[in-house]
């Protein structure tokens, strides 16, 4: 009797999870949808309680306890700007979880286990082991704790290839013979290593995929924790995350037109720094323009598409881009956001932070949306973006991000760049757009220059 | 273990799948965030490592998992809720 109300309220929580999912499909229904998840969650733990086996209750109080008391903090006070690191810790935590549960289990069996029950632990370790030192070299990356540029080294593909060659021999070798706990914590030290080393040469720009690929091996290393205690719920809810990381990982590569391999074992900027340096040869004209000078231009134009990028949540300026937005359309504009899909840190990273700032989600458009409207807007107003608006990509077969899908901000009758310096983007490539007779150059602290803008605006 | 497991965790990433396609770019932010917070259902089996009684390493091993996967849910919904708040129409503003 007992088990038959677990295995409802199980199957109540997976159901749950999944309109959960389903209401992310619009804003208006998000948050109710997201409701319908906590309960989901909240039925799974009690389910859970109820389980025979469960004879004490203090280690698990005092861990719900301190794991709320950590959780909720950073819940409520954390910045929006902090958004993509947050991701990556959290998924170390949820890997961690796994990964100690997958050990447990182990231990008390003393490794007599089943081959195909040893080959669901070996998948959960692995993935979780990996999980772990992966996302908290991504989180060390965004918060800055270590230099966030790629970090290659000699033979650095061989050896990552060979580790993982090992990493898969041990787990063979385990799923044979399952008692020989030496090789079961060799293979979660290999797998620990791994994590870190295939996060090092990964730069900023290429956090997207990486960070969305973590998400989804978290999701995989929960489902393997479902078929080694046999839970339904949990296969069923790792699966979701699993199938939701490798959907974003698979559009954030389209949108930087790379294969995962590329992302993985590709140290993008070598080859590229080769050829920028050609490109950049050339004697090409910038045109600077002052903010009064600007801010006359914003103020007379129809529509304004803002571009913004990564510079906008290194400045933490999307709120004087909103004051902007409100000057422009006092005197009469339209301002509408060009959200490109790889802009910033994370899926949807200057989507979260334009509404933070207050920005109505009906402003920001999409990529496939955006760009046909290029051609009617007088003013293209880049912030803090450079290779999502890189012409290259459209027409320079040598370049390294050619083919990459591209905001044609070029079609603006007039661009205005807001950048602090004339330093190449990420990849490291020369930008035409910049030197292109339309564009004009506002240089300074993107803060700065918003502020001045502003002013400019008002004052014209 | 049976085949069966195969079955549930094939079908359950179809549908995510299908699912997760019909999510908009708009809300991609609020989307790893909160399949991360389901995910801490790792906190299941976590519970169980930690009452259980099964020897000491399980029960310590069970705890810090219990408090990983916490934080992950606790911390998760609560900042999907914050981020989801903050997404409105033109027209529900001021």
């Amino acid at each position: 009797m007992r088990d038959m109300v677990i295995q409802v309220l199980y199957l109540a929580a997976a159901v749950l999870f999944i309109l959960a999912l389903r209401g992310l499909s619009s804003p208006a229904t998000a948050r109710r949808g997201m409701f319908l998840g906590e309960i989901g969650m909240l039925l799974a733990i009690v389910g859970t309680l109820l389980h025979h086996e469960i004879v004490r209750y203090d280690w698990i109080i005092a861990g719900l306890v301190i794991g709320s008391l950590i959780g909720v903090p950073i819940a409520i006070w954390m910045p929006m700007t902090a958004v993509p690191q947050r991701t990556a810790i959290s998924h170390m935590f949820g890997a961690l979880a796994a990964t100690l549960v997958g050990i447990s289990e182990y231990s008390r069996h003393a490794g007599q286990l089943p081959h195909a029950e040893m080959a669901a632990l070996g998948f959960e370790v692995l993935f979780g082991a990996l999980t772990v030192t992966g996302s908290f070299m991504a989180f060390s990356k965004l918060q800055e704790l270590v230099r966030s540029a790629p970090m290659t080294y000699r033979f650095q593909n061989v050896s990552n290839i060979a580790l993982f060659i090992g990493a898969a021999v041990l787990f063979v070798l385990l799923i044979i013979t399952p008692a020989q706990p030496q090789l079961f914590y060799g293979m979660i030290g290999l797998a620990l290593v791994i994590g870190v080393l295939i996060v090092l040469p990964i730069g900023g720009a290429d956090m997207p995929v990486v960070i969305s690929l973590l998400n989804s091996y978290a999701g995989l290393a929960a489902s393997a924790t479902g078929f080694v205690l046999g839970n339904n719920v949990l296969i069923i809810a790792g699966a979701l995350d699993g199938a939701s990381g490798f959907l974003l990982s698979i559009l954030m590569s389209k949108a930087m037109n790379r294969s995962f391999r590329n992302v993985l074992f590709g140290a993008f900027g070598s080859e590229a720094k080769a050829s920028a340096g050609r490109l950049a040869s050339g004697d090409k004209s910038i045109r600077e323009i002052s903010a009064e000078d600007a801010g006359i231009q914003l103020a007379y134009a129809r529509l304004v598409i803002v571009v913004p990028g990564y510079g906008m949540a290194v400045a933490q300026c999307q709120h004087q881009v909103r004051e902007l937005e409100e000057w422009v359309e006092k005197r009469g504009g339209t301002v509408k956001y060009a959200i490109h899909p790889v802009a910033g840190r994370m899926p949807g990273h200057m989507n979260v932070l334009l509404a933070e700032a207050n920005v109505p989600y009906d402003r920001l458009y999409d990529m496939d949306e955006i760009n046909p409207q290029f051609d009617g807007a007088d003013v293209a107003l880049v912030i803090g973006a450079n290779d999502v608006v890189n012409p290259a990509a459209r027409e320079q077969a040598g370049s390294p991000i050619y083919g990459m899908p591209i905001l044609n901000a070029d079609h603006a009758k007039s661009i205005i760049v807001l950048k602090r310096s004339m330093n190449p983007g990420f990849a490291g490539i020369e930008n035409d757009l910049f030197h292109n007779p339309k564009t004009s150059m506002l240089f300074g602290h993107a803060k700065d220059s918003l502020v001045k803008l502003i002013a400019a605006v008002k004052a014209a | 273990m049976t085949f069966m497991a195969l079955y549930v965790f094939v079908l359950a990433g179809f549908v995510g799948y299908q699912v997760i396609t019909r999510v908009p770019p708009l809300l991609h932010t609020p989307l790893m965030s909160a399949t991360n917070a389901i995910s801490g259902i790792s906190l299941v089996g976590s519970l169980v490592a930690a009452g259980a009684n099964y020897n000491q390493t399980s029960t310590i091993l069970g705890f810090v998992a219990v408090t990983a996967a916490t934080i992950n849910v606790v911390g998760g919904f609560m900042i999907t809720d914050r981020m989801l708040r903050m997404f409105k129409r033109g027209d529900e503003k001021k």
